[in-house]
């Protein structure tokens, strides 16, 4: 199963952090996504980019999961030299290592 | 008043104002809010106005009052805006000379106050908000800017004294939307819930068409009209009913998840989104979408405002330098790492003072960088290098692109396409703080002026 066929997601920055919410289509995706997604799982996934503790907030009521990666954008958007600056497409990566957790 | 609908004017300074024209033309709105500051943009203004005393706002509000002013008047609309940023003084008083020439009757009002890089001696140590690290001399000295985001009180005041323009400096961005709804609802001041329904409100509105189907994450391909896209309207009642809904004809789409993606977009902890006016909890959000891009917002509830404001130092940081080259098929991504390769060499050579290099492939991974997939690289039919340096000698990061220029010829085949050359960005650090509310209120101006036709 691919997960952007269960799920969505937005991203945007906040000074140095990168906001990350996920949203399920329905109650049962939510419920494997949250169990899947822990704040330990993503911050590994993007240890990668170069980045500092990870948080999550699982709203259940709006079926979304919300992470916060903290010191991930090399001290802000106005300060990186990267393309993707505000971690935009943060979300985009996300999705993708779900589909790959859950294989195909 | 008994029902209050507001619209939403600007997302951030550059975005369309031709929708919220429409929605005032249409007289659909009582109140048009325009969000204009982005964390960024403030050091944009600053640079606008080291180069000319009387600049520092944005420059769209000129041409925008000029296209919906006549309108706006007409059907009683009154307009909010932070594109006062650094000169909110110069901005009003631009504003009234426009409606001087166009012959239009109105009060203006200002509120300043919120620029403290003058006085920031007075705010030291100016902590850190997150490290606590007290603020470094060395940074200091390079301030480029130092702005606190005020809440809705100011504006709420100028509504109050009749103003039917209100520009500001930072204010909060869902400050701006707040403010008219304490304003017609006469709410208290800690009535945390309301105050914490009418922020949701600003929230949802302030990225304007990010709650109207623009960059939906969803069924993005759904959604229609992204070529006359609409901004969104809410339509609050004395009861507290909110309804976010757009224009008729207008494109877009707003649905429950367009709404809970906008809903939760850049707040941190949903159960605690700090504004200066109320602390937030969304996570017991209710949306019902009623259909026809129509959604109904209940369950929000509110705490205490924080007891200090934040505030925002911006600092020059050095310069990037960047350069692009494509190369097409065959080997276009192992042609475009040579050239990387070269660059390298040519920049120690030099013995550049970078302080960072970064190579990104566009086609392939410019922006998820070490995530993206590595599965299509031996076959992409083009990619561009893009090399970006960080340094603090501005000449060092012009020499980035006169570096690459001479690969077009010298370097791995089939290059083409060099863009981008010859940008040189100055790169701007923020130092976020937390300042005694008391302090900043006493600094706080409101004022207003009437023009007569």
């Amino acid at each position: 199963m691919r997960i952007q066929e269960v799920a969505y997601a937005r991203s945007s920055d906040k000074g140095d952090h990168v906001d990350i919410s996920v949203f399920a289509y329905t109650e049962e995706s939510y419920q494997k996504l949250s169990q899947m997604l822990t704040a330990e799982r993503v911050r590994q996934f993007f240890e990668p980019m170069g980045i500092g503790a990870v948080e999550c907030y699982p709203v259940p009521n709006l079926l979304a999961l919300k992470f916060v990666v903290k010191n991930a954008l090399d001290g802000g958007g106005a300060r990186s030299i990267r393309a993707d600056n505000q971690g935009k497409t943060w979300s985009g990566a996300l999705l993708r290592l779900a589909q790959e957790q859950w294989g195909g | 008043m008994e029902r209050i609908r507001i619209g939403a004017g600007v997302g951030f300074y550059g975005d369309s104002f031709l929708p919220a024209l429409e929605i005032i033309r249409q007289g659909a709105a009582d109140f048009v809010c325009f969000e204009d500051l982005a964390e960024l943009t403030l050091a944009i203004l600053q640079k606008d106005r080291s180069r000319n005393p009387q600049s520092g706002y944005t420059k769209d509000l000129l041409p925008m009052l000029e296209a919906g002013l006549p309108d706006a008047l007409r059907n009683h609309i009154r307009i909010i805006a932070n594109a006062g940023g650094l000169n909110p003084q110069a901005a009003g008083q631009a504003v009234r000379g426009l409606a001087k020439k166009l012959g239009l009757a109105l009060k203006v009002a200002v509120v300043s106050g919120d620029n403290i890089l003058d006085r920031l001696p007075s705010f030291l140590p100016f902590s850190h908000m997150e490290t606590g690290e007290s603020l470094p001399e060395q940074v200091r000295e390079r301030a480029l800017f130092a702005n606190v985001y005020l809440g809705a009180w100011p504006i709420v005041q100028a509504l109050q004294q009749g103003a039917d323009v209100v520009i500001t400096g930072r204010v909060a961005d869902p400050s701006l939307f707040l403010a008219p709804l304490v304003y017609g609802f006469g709410w208290d001041w800690d009535d945390w819930d309301r105050l914490a329904l009418g922020t949701v409100v600003g929230h949802l509105l302030e990225c304007s068409s990010q709650v109207t189907g623009g960059n939906h994450g969803g069924h993005w391909d759904a959604v229609a009209g992204l070529d006359q896209i609409g901004f969104p309207i809410a339509d609050v009642t004395q009861d507290d009913q909110v309804i976010i809904t757009k224009l008729p004809h207008s494109g877009g789409k707003i649905s429950a998840d367009t709404v809970r993606e906008q809903l939760l977009y850049e707040i941190h902890d949903p159960t605690a989104y700090i504004t200066p006016d109320v602390v937030v909890n969304v996570s017991g959000a209710h949306l019902e979408d009623l259909g026809n891009d129509r959604v109904k917002v209940s369950g929000i509830k509110g705490g205490e405002r924080p007891a200090r404001y934040k505030a925002l130092l911006g600092y020059e940081d050095g310069y990037m330098g960047q350069g692009m080259l494509g190369y097409s098929w065959p080997d276009a991504l192992k042609k475009a790492q040579a050239t990387e390769k070269i660059m390298r060499n040519q920049m120690a050579r030099l013995n550049l003072p970078v302080e960072e290099i970064r190579a990104e492939y566009l086609g392939y991974n410019s922006l998820h960088g070490p995530l993206a997939s590595a599965q299509c690289q031996d076959d992409l039919n083009e990619v561009y290098l893009r090399l970006a340096v960080r340094t603090p000698d501005r000449r060092a990061a012009e020499q980035i692109s006169r570096l690459m220029v001479p690969l077009a010829l010298g370097g791995p085949p089939t290059a083409s396409g060099l863009i981008g050359v010859d940008r040189v960005r100055g790169l701007t650090g923020l130092w976020p703080s937390l300042v005694e509310r008391h302090a900043v209120d006493q600094l706080v101006t409101v004022s207003v002026e009437e023009v007569t036709s």
